[in-house]
């Protein structure tokens, strides 16, 4: 009888990156469940259309004798409001999966573009060097030296509503975060033997900056990434909030929740408490996964 | 350290004159503040005059000419809506602002010190985690979200506290603080809670992370070996370590909470600045707003000028006239 080899478990060290990485992660019972909570929530924010009871932009469906019921009325055509309806008679439920939605692009989106300026702009600063270093990484000085909120909001106030006009003003406040932490690394990359070796290989620099830079120095704008995305959704609830973000139109979390301020002190609570639970819980699952990327794919902390 | 006082003064001016420009520019864009003013009814003569008396028929280069000349003298220009001089309105706010921005940064450093040393000196302890898993809270909750949530529990459900504006003041040196008597204080309260809720998670888990990396440290531990009480070593010679980075940090978040109080304001109807300049955007009142825009500006790199010089006396390495900016 031939013993049949045993396969390498994975405690033997026989690990592709990726499967550390995810080992890593999972350490944290607590990131893990971040992490559940936050596809829980962009798949609910993605599937919006098929899982809203309702939609709150079709205003024929709504009913204005259905206005501020508390959780779990019932509306005429037998539908359960299980979180109360706000001022207009809209389902709360299906206007915070909608709002949500908006909220998340808007984080998100603003977060991506500013990652790409910033990080561009950031290794090329690294890679140039000299008087084009000098100038983008005064700027960045500057402009963090300033809180993200007055930037952002003597930004709205000139160009008005809309959220295009948000998302111009979130990554006009976030692009210097990125640019900052892709310089470092970048230089710190920069003389490493890989980057000589592509040199002498002779490619070109926009080559160089790329696809050997710009990805080796991806961990750290990754970290950076997840926190600003949920800054990005704070400030824009934020600003929606005073009146300065997005449209009523399309009401984001923060808006709905300022909608439900003027119902507060009567003790109709549910239209502004429940939006902000969801804005609650999409930060916090996004920052409990931030925590815990940063401490997995800081070198320092390597195990 | 005379020159860099200088270097950074004038770097000052530079920032100041940039920001007015952006903004007088970008306001000049933005809505006809006439069409605020004039009452619905009035006809073109009467608007043309309104625009007149304010100077809004000038070119924009001339407006904003007019505007520098009289910013040299120290007039940022007349309020449109208060018809007074738009940095006398912005004063009679500070002190408002300023006090509540000094409770929530008292109310954040006592309780966040503490906290933070405690998390740190003893990582693995129920109590620790509680602290740290309330500061990632308090990270995420939003700020608007939680003055909210105060005022429905603290003054709709409980009613112990008032919940929006301002309670009587107490006049000291020509100020107008409601600080000060009990009264006031009720007042202050929630909003100063609300505003530092930010800062208190941010100074736990900064004093930690100090306190988890300096304990490890040789003098540390040379303090320990001396025989030194538990309370010598934590009390003097750690704190005075951690004390270097956290002054920087709260000094800067001075800041942030003065601009921060915007928020604040505007949820509890404090009447601060951060509640004018909110008011003046939606009334296009730009003199105010532009005037409060340089003012905090100003102040911002005040403070920030304030904590490099302090760093440097806190941490004799620090040489401020070898940092070239």
């Amino acid at each position: 009888m031939s013993v049949l080899p045993t396969p390498p478990s994975p405690a033997d060290g026989v690990q592709t990156p990726w499967g550390r990485f995810a080992s890593q992660f999972a350490e944290s019972r607590l990131a893990m469940a971040g992490l559940v909570l936050l596809v829980v929530i962009v798949l609910t924010a993605l599937l919006a259309p098929w899982i809203a009871p309702q939609d709150p932009y079709d205003l024929t469906k709504l009913d204005l004798l259905d206005a501020r019921q508390p959780p779990g009325a019932q509306s005429m055509d037998g539908l359960t409001y299980w979180l109360g309806t706000d001022g207009q008679g809209r389902d709360m439920l299906s206007a915070i999966i909608y709002g949500m939605r908006v909220s998340l692009e808007v984080g998100v989106l603003s977060g991506v573009i500013a990652l790409s300026i910033g990080s561009v702009l950031g290794v090329l600063a690294a890679y140039l060097g000299g008087r084009f270093e000098q100038v983008v990484m005064r700027i960045v000085d500057i402009q963090l030296g300033f809180p993200a909120i007055l930037v952002a909001l003597i930004l709205l106030a000139v160009l008005g509503k809309g959220i295009d006009k948000i998302i111009i003003a979130l990554v006009t406040v976030q692009w210097a975060y990125y640019a900052r932490t892709a310089r470092s690394a970048a230089l710190v990359e920069r003389h490493k033997e890989y980057i000589e070796a592509a040199r002498s290989l002779g490619l070109s620099g926009a080559r160089i900056v790329l696809r050997h830079l710009l990805p080796n120095a991806l961990p750290p704008l990754i970290v950076v990434g997840t926190v600003q995305v949920a800054h990005a959704i704070a400030l824009e609830a934020t600003l929606s909030f005073l009146g300065l973000g997005l449209p009523p139109t399309e009401p984001s979390l923060g808006l709905l929740i300022s909608n439900g301020y003027e119902y507060l002190m009567s003790g109709k609570y549910w239209i502004s408490v429940y939006p902000g639970i969801a804005l609650l819980l999409t930060i916090l699952a996004i920052n409990l996964v931030g925590d815990q990327l940063r401490d997995v794919l800081n070198p320092r902390l390597a195990r | 350290m005379f020159v860099y006082v200088l270097r950074r003064l004038s770097q000052t001016a530079l920032v100041l004159a940039i920001t007015s420009l952006l903004v007088f520019g970008g306001l000049y864009l933005v809505g006809d503040p006439v069409e605020i003013l004039v009452n619905p009814s009035a006809d073109q003569i009467e608007k043309e005059r309104a625009a007149a008396a304010l100077g809004l028929d000038k070119p924009i280069h001339e407006q904003y000419l007019t505007f520098v000349k009289g910013a040299l003298t120290g007039n940022l220009g007349n309020s449109f809506v208060y018809a007074r001089p738009a940095l006398q309105v912005i004063f009679e706010r500070m002190p408002a602002t300023l006090e509540l921005a000094f409770l929530a940064m008292l109310i954040a450093v006592t309780i966040g010190i503490p906290l933070g040393l405690y998390a740190g000196l003893r990582p693995g302890s129920p109590v620790s985690k509680a602290i740290m898993a309330g500061s990632i809270l308090g990270f995420s909750l939003p700020t608007f979200w939680v003055g909210l949530i105060l005022i429905i529990v603290f003054a709709v459900q409980l009613g112990w506290l008032p919940s929006t504006g301002r309670g009587p003041t107490t006049e000291v040196l020509g100020l107008q603080l409601s600080i000060l008597n009990v009264e006031g204080l009720k007042y202050a309260l929630l909003p100063a809670i609300n505003l530092a809720l930010f800062k208190l998670s941010l100074i736990i888990r900064l004093t930690r992370a100090q306190v988890r990396e300096q304990s490890l440290l040789d003098y540390i531990k040379f303090a320990r070996a001396k025989g030194l009480s538990n309370r010598r070593v934590i009390g003097v010679h750690l704190l005075k370590n951690i004390m270097i980075p956290l002054v920087t940090v709260i000094g800067l978040e001075l800041g942030s909470v003065i601009a921060f109080a915007v928020v604040t304001e505007t949820i509890f109807a404090w009447p601060g600045m951060g509640k004018l300049v909110i008011d003046s955007i939606f009334q296009l009142d730009r003199p105010v707003v532009v005037a409060y825009l340089l003012v905090v500006v100003f102040m911002f790199i005040l403070i920030n000028l304030v904590v490099d010089l302090l760093y440097s006396i806190l941490d004799p390495r620090v040489r401020l006239a070898d940092v070239r900016s």
